[in-house]
């Protein structure tokens, strides 16, 4: 029977020769990561089951991001907590202080997951690694303390949403600005329980890295994987990188698929997505009134060295406007270093927009950044939801670097263009 | 198996982070979390809330981020069941993997006022409002999961395959 890439992925973990959607079973995992919200409890859960080992330390991977450089006891007492842990077990990948980055840019990046493999983590934003092929997804930390304990998680097999890309983008048009189309258009709901696999001339337009912010949005529309096809750019990417031989896995003719949605990326122009949720997209120059009072490039949907090269670009030689605070947070110690010798760090700073070491601060309300009741910020993270970023009275709209550099120059949501 | 309690109502698409905010996701004992349930979407549930309530709400609850947490601190709270015609993926999963009912019953949530007496019965897969005499069909889980919810979780159901 014709398959399509997740049928394929799971069939070959799950030691089928096929499956179909709808299909429940146990697959190999290849990697199991937490952070330092999911971890500890995770731990926890991997006790109660009285197995002494992870079933392959190589294959655990810890990162301290969310509330990391802790923000206060408890934070601290968490990543204890994992740190002790990676070190009982011998897991050579956790990461923390300097190396430590953003888990989802922070993995790819040190070559950790890569084409037709399947990923868990204890994180909803894990469907970022479809960008490289990867069959990866959110899950919650009682199925990572069994995966660590077994190598093997249990998995419905997804009916797929095929996303058919046609065409070049726009000026200014980003990944973010696709994805949130995309969002906009099928809804929060539009792809639960699916795998998004895309298709068309348009993936070949995109960069890795708005691959990567495409993907890490799938769970915004409820999706399971967001599934790109290998290509020239991944393999770029990937060589030097990703050490395992891997299977690049693509959909037969033939393959089932619940719908189809098609993009004419030449359509496209930027946008945000207006409180409270994902799916509330509108074109930019329909809000472009909105004033703000922050605004904040980074996160793991869009703190990439592009992203910080688009931003800089907008700020060269202007200053971000009086009544904003912005803040940049790279998302891993890589791009951060890259862009202080790009002399990108010195734009912004000059710009008087301020600079973090990697982490996820503001996007989720956890640390650093935080809103105030009545207080607004343009922000290139991805969720919206009320509170999501401080006060429950507080709004969060989401957009691209550009329209986020552009909106805190002028003080108010702007297109890139006019500060260009 | 058969709960009765009282309804809270909700609408559609409540997120993780209003169930529990981030800022409190240092924590992660249950008691601790349960204090800070929905606060930033109704600032009675805590104070309210008795134990053997049930959450009836609109579409996709539980959206957004994967912190079991938030099934968690429902449960902890209490709550005995959460009704609403869909749910969000991530959020489904966690809470049948911490013994958390959750009902997917299309309509029901066009029925139900806050307050109103309901009979979920989870074996037949049923929800009967008390106040109109509406009953409603649920969908029913495969068996793979139903093993799951009858081990009492998914630690439970793991450390009986492991001893094989």
């Amino acid at each position: 029977m014709p398959q399509t890439v997740a049928e394929k992925i799971l069939a070959a973990h799950g030691r089928r020769r096929e499956v179909e959607a709808g299909d429940l079973l146990n697959v190999q995992v290849d990697v199991a990561m937490a952070n330092d919200i999911t971890a500890p409890p995770a731990i926890e859960e991997f006790q109660r089951l009285g197995v002494e080992r992870v079933w392959d330390a190589d294959r655990v991977v810890l990162v301290m991001d969310h509330f990391c450089p802790a923000k206060d006891i408890a934070a601290a007492t968490n990543a204890k907590a994992s740190r002790e842990f990676a070190r009982a077990q011998g897991i050579k990948h956790f990461f923390e202080g300097g190396p430590a980055g953003i888990e989802h840019a922070l993995l790819p990046e040190q070559g950790l997951v890569g084409p037709g493999e399947v990923v868990i983590g204890a994180d909803s934003h894990t469907c970022t690694y479809g960008a490289v092929g990867t069959f990866s997804c959110g899950v919650g930390h009682t199925d990572m303390g069994v995966s660590w304990a077994t190598g093997e998680v249990w998995m419905k097999v997804p009916h797929t949403l095929k996303v058919v890309l046609k065409g070049r983008r726009a000026p200014w048009v980003v990944g973010k600005d696709v994805i949130l189309h995309i969002i906009g258009r099928i809804g929060v709901e539009g792809a639960n329980y699916l795998s998004m696999e895309y298709h068309g001339d348009g993936v070949a337009d995109l960069t890795m890295e708005d691959r990567f912010t495409m993907a890490n949005m799938t769970t915004e529309a409820q999706g399971k994987v967001g599934l790109f096809p290998v290509d020239g750019r991944t393999r770029e990417f990937l060589a030097g990188r990703f050490q395992r031989p891997y299977t690049v896995h693509e959909a037969d003719p033939g393959a089932r698929y619940l719908d189809t949605v098609e993009v004419d990326l030449s359509s496209l122009e930027p946008v945000v997505a207006a409180p409270f949720l994902p799916s509330n997209v509108k074109p930019v120059r329909e809000v472009s009134g909105t004033t703000i009072d922050q605004a904040f490039i980074g996160a793991c949907t869009n703190g990439w060295l592009s992203d910080l090269r688009i931003a800089a670009g907008l700020m060269r030689g202007k200053k971000v406007h009086p009544d904003v605070r912005c803040m940049v947070i790279p998302a891993t110690p890589t791009i951060y270093r890259q862009a202080l010798q790009e002399g990108i760090i010195d734009v912004l700073m000059e710009a008087g927009c301020s600079v973090s070491t990697s982490t996820c601060g503001p996007c989720m309300g956890g640390h650093m950044g935080v809103l105030a009741a009545g207080e607004r910020c343009v922000s290139t993270s991805n969720r919206n939801f009320r509170g999501r970023m401080g006060h429950p009275e507080s709004e969060v709209y989401l957009a691209s670097p550009g329209v986020a550099a552009a909106s805190a120059i002028m003080g108010r949501i702007a297109h890139p263009e006019e500060v260009a | 198996m058969k709960l009765v309690g009282r309804a809270w109502k909700y609408g559609p698409n409540v997120d993780t982070d209003v169930i529990i905010p981030a800022r409190y996701l240092t924590e992660f004992r249950p008691a601790e979390l349960a204090k800070h349930c929905m606060e930033d979407l109704d600032t009675s549930f805590t104070r309210e809330v008795r134990v053997g309530d049930l959450i009836v709400a609109g579409r996709s609850f539980g959206i957004g981020s994967s912190r079991e947490h938030a099934p968690v601190a429902i449960k902890a709270s209490g709550i005995a069941a959460v009704i609403a015609p869909s749910f969000a993926r991530i959020f489904h999963r966690n809470a049948i993997n911490v013994g958390l009912p959750v009902v997917e019953c299309e309509g029901i949530d066009e029925d139900v006022e806050k307050g109103d007496e309901l009979e979920v019965d989870l074996s037949e897969g049923t929800v009967l409002n008390r106040r109109t005499g509406k009953l409603f069909r649920a969908s029913r889980y495969p068996d793979f999961m139903l093993g799951i919810i009858n081990a009492g979780g998914l630690v439970n159901y793991t450390r009986k395959r492991l001893r094989g």
